[in-house]
């Protein structure tokens, strides 16, 4: 899992804040869902992000696309200002990022292969045949088979609509992707598989990952930084580490509970490992 | 920190570029600038040609011009590597950086096999249309069926799947009668009032020519009373209720609530349709009666205006003009119409598919179809009535 690059072409510096969202509040009538949050997400690195079922992770998530209205605080992408932004540069951020949705999201009345292609046609002046070979590629990277091409979404299994939304996610080869549990409904195998597909992608291109995840397995083994999401603001932030030794009650539980041991420390659990 | 977002990647992107050169049979490529998914689009088709030219026996892919490679990009020299391959051309790739070489591997699987498969169910096929009547056939009497499944679901009044519970839940029935029939009155005495006033502008002004303008009494009278009254209340209800029946309905099989609903125990039709159908039943022949009256009203007033016919006058006339007889002739025709709608929104909802075109499609078919069948079952009924007298 190394994440020096030996490309320096590919993706620009690392260490370079590609979004990052200050003092945020999000409020649903009278009730306070994000209080005063900050987050920076640097170029490169898989950002994995975790917390407690309606903490608020896939409100963040749709906050920084622009989906739901903020009542202060600024967010940052590629250095701009959402809130401020011209609508020329508006599209070239949306060219630059690409969302998997919790629930898939998939155009109902396209085939899977040409949900694919939507944001290869909207951007991009494609040869028909290059789009389709594309599109088929991609299908394959995530792992779909070929015959779900001509598939509709309703004629696919809750993992498979997964796998289908993730490469319309990387369908521009974008530079950061937003994952919004992207390993819930597959397989621990397809999982890892995942896991290891958005691995490889960060390594060869350089693409920044932002995953909403309940997945110890990939917090362990791919995310570089995990933050936890709690009390309607950041909890922790930082290496899976730093997450063992926090003191916070939810992480503790989290990272440190009968689950994660088994995961962590495969074999017999031994008590002096973690030293609690 | 400030970056701009045109630097890096894809703004200031240099075109992809490749530079031929053939020594001794060995032909060299160069390639260079970014080969990404928003350059490659130029150089598709040049690399295709290339891909399939023969009378060199090597083939040298120089990679070491590439600034930044994406799988697009990566997807274009893998395909070229599999399909010189095939013709028997030895192709050797050089200088690679580590990104392109893993990317390379990395669709090098699907590079081996690159034809998008053929989508058969899009095929043409000449007898297609043939295929199309039969389907068209066999959908019908299918639709015919489920209508009938549901008008016994309905007498039945079953909520449970084995009839085991026979209770009716009065609360859903009170709601839908709110929504499908009270706030349906404003529209219904606004549409019925102007067509009233327009009928007997319209009778009076042709009736004058014989002194007869009194006479547009009977007509207005006969003409709401007996066939438009119903008829006009029908088909806005259809358009209405019935498309927001098929959305609703449409809506719930899409998200597989109504999948839930059986697995559950409950009887899809006795708790989504039965409810609905009832209200419609119940709702439509009262905004019959309203639209009467209100066809009247605006029938009152334009003679009033127009013809200098007191309301007064115009009452005493109609007194002797219609009898209970026109009344029911309208009136009796108002729970079949509402039947129809129900069933038909209802059969409709149930045939939606997995996606939004779909739901679009369904709700279109049930507005024009209910609207068609109404005024069909309104023929019917004009017959019916003229052979037994009525
Ligand atoms: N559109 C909405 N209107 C009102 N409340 C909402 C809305 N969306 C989410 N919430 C509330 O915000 C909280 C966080 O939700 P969410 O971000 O979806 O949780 P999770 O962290 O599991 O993704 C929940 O309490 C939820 O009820
Ligand atoms: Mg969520």
């Amino acid at each position: 899992m190394s994440t020096d690059n030996d490309m320096p072409q590919q993706g620009g510096a690392r260490d370079e804040v590609i979004l990052e969202v200050r003092d945020v509040v999000v409020r649903f009538g009278k009730n306070t869902i994000l209080d005063h949050l900050n987050l920076d997400v640097r170029r490169g690195e898989i950002l994995g992000f975790v917390g407690a079922s309606g903490a608020g992770k896939s409100v963040l998530l749709r906050t920084v696309l622009g989906l739901i209205p903020r009542v202060g605080g600024t967010i940052r992408m590629f250095g701009q200002d959402l809130a401020t932004v011209s609508d020329a540069d508006r599209v070239k951020i949306d060219m630059r990022q690409g969302v998997l949705f919790q629930h898939g999201a998939l155009f109902s009345g396209l085939t899977v292969l040409e949900n694919i292609q939507v944001p290869m046609r909207e951007y991009l002046n494609l040869p028909k045949k290059l789009m389709d070979e594309l599109a088929l590629l991609k299908l394959e990277l995530v792992g779909l088979p070929r015959n779900a091409a001509h598939k509709f979404p309703s004629e696919l299994s809750g993992g498979m609509i997964k796998r289908a939304a993730l490469a319309r996610a990387l369908s521009l080869d974008p530079d950061i992707v937003f994952l919004d549990e992207p390993t819930s409904g597959l397989d621990p195998i397809g999982a890892a598989e995942f896991d290891e597909l958005v691995a490889q992608m960060r390594d060869t291109m350089g693409l920044t990952v932002y995953m909403v995840t309940h997945d110890l397995d990939s917090l362990l083994s791919v995310c570089d930084r995990i933050a936890v999401l709690g009390n309607k603001k950041i909890l922790v932030e930082g290496t899976v580490e730093e997450m063992m030794a926090s003191e916070e009650a939810w992480v503790k539980a989290y990272f440190r509970g009968k689950r994660a041991r088994t995961i962590v420390q495969p074999g017999p659990p031994t008590e002096k490992m973690y030293g609690n | 920190m400030q970056l701009d977002i045109d630097e890096g990647r894809n703004g200031t992107a240099t075109e992809a570029a490749f530079h031929l050169s053939e020594v001794d049979g060995v032909m060299t490529c160069e390639l260079s600038g970014d080969w990404t998914t928003h350059t490659v689009g130029e150089v598709d088709r040049e690399f295709r040609q290339l891909e399939s030219r023969e009378g060199f026996s090597a083939l040298h892919l120089d990679l070491s011009g590439i600034r930044y490679i994406d799988t697009a990009g990566a997807w274009l020299i893998a395909r070229m590597i599999q399909r010189q391959e095939k013709q028997g051309t030895k192709v050797e790739i050089s200088r690679q950086s580590e990104a392109a070489s893993i990317l390379l591997s990395a669709v090098a699987e699907t590079a081996d096999n690159p034809d998008v498969p053929e989508d058969a169910s899009r095929r043409f096929n000449p007898l297609g249309v043939f295929e199309a009547v039969g389907r068209g056939v066999f959908l019908l009497r299918s639709d015919i069926i489920y209508g009938l499944h549901i008008l016994g679901a309905t007498v039945g009044g079953a909520q449970m799947k084995l009839g085991g519970k026979q209770s009716i839940n009065p609360n859903a029935i009170v709601s839908q009668i709110d929504r499908m029939g009270v706030k349906a009155i404003p529209i219904v005495v606004l549409m019925s009032a102007i067509v009233g006033a327009i009928i007997a502008q319209q009778g009076a002004f042709q009736l004058r020519y014989f002194g007869a303008e009194i006479f547009v009494v009977d007509m207005v009278g006969i003409l709401v009373l007996r066939e438009l009254g119903v008829l006009l209340t029908a088909i806005m209800i259809a358009g209405r209720s019935g498309s927001a029946i098929t959305a609703e309905i449409g809506t719930m099989k899409m998200r597989e609530e109504v999948d839930a609903l059986t697995v559950i125990g409950l009887n899809p039709l006795g708790v989504l349709v039965f409810p609905r159908l009832v209200a419609l039943v119940i709702a439509l022949p009262c905004l019959t009666i309203i639209a009467n009256f209100a066809a009247l009203g605006g029938a009152i007033l334009v003679s009033w205006t127009y013809s200098d016919i007191t309301p007064a006058a115009f009452i005493e006339r109609m007194r002797t003009a219609i009898d209970l007889t026109s009344i029911f002739a309208g009136l009796i025709k108002a729970p079949f119409m509402a039947m129809i709608i129900g069933i038909i929104a209802s059969v409709e909802g149930m045939k939606v598919g997995g996606s939004a075109e779909s739901l679009g499609e369904r709700v279109t078919a049930s507005v024009v179809k209910a609207i068609f069948i109404v005024i069909v079952l309104d023929g019917f009924f004009a017959i019916f009535y003229a052979q037994i007298d009525f």
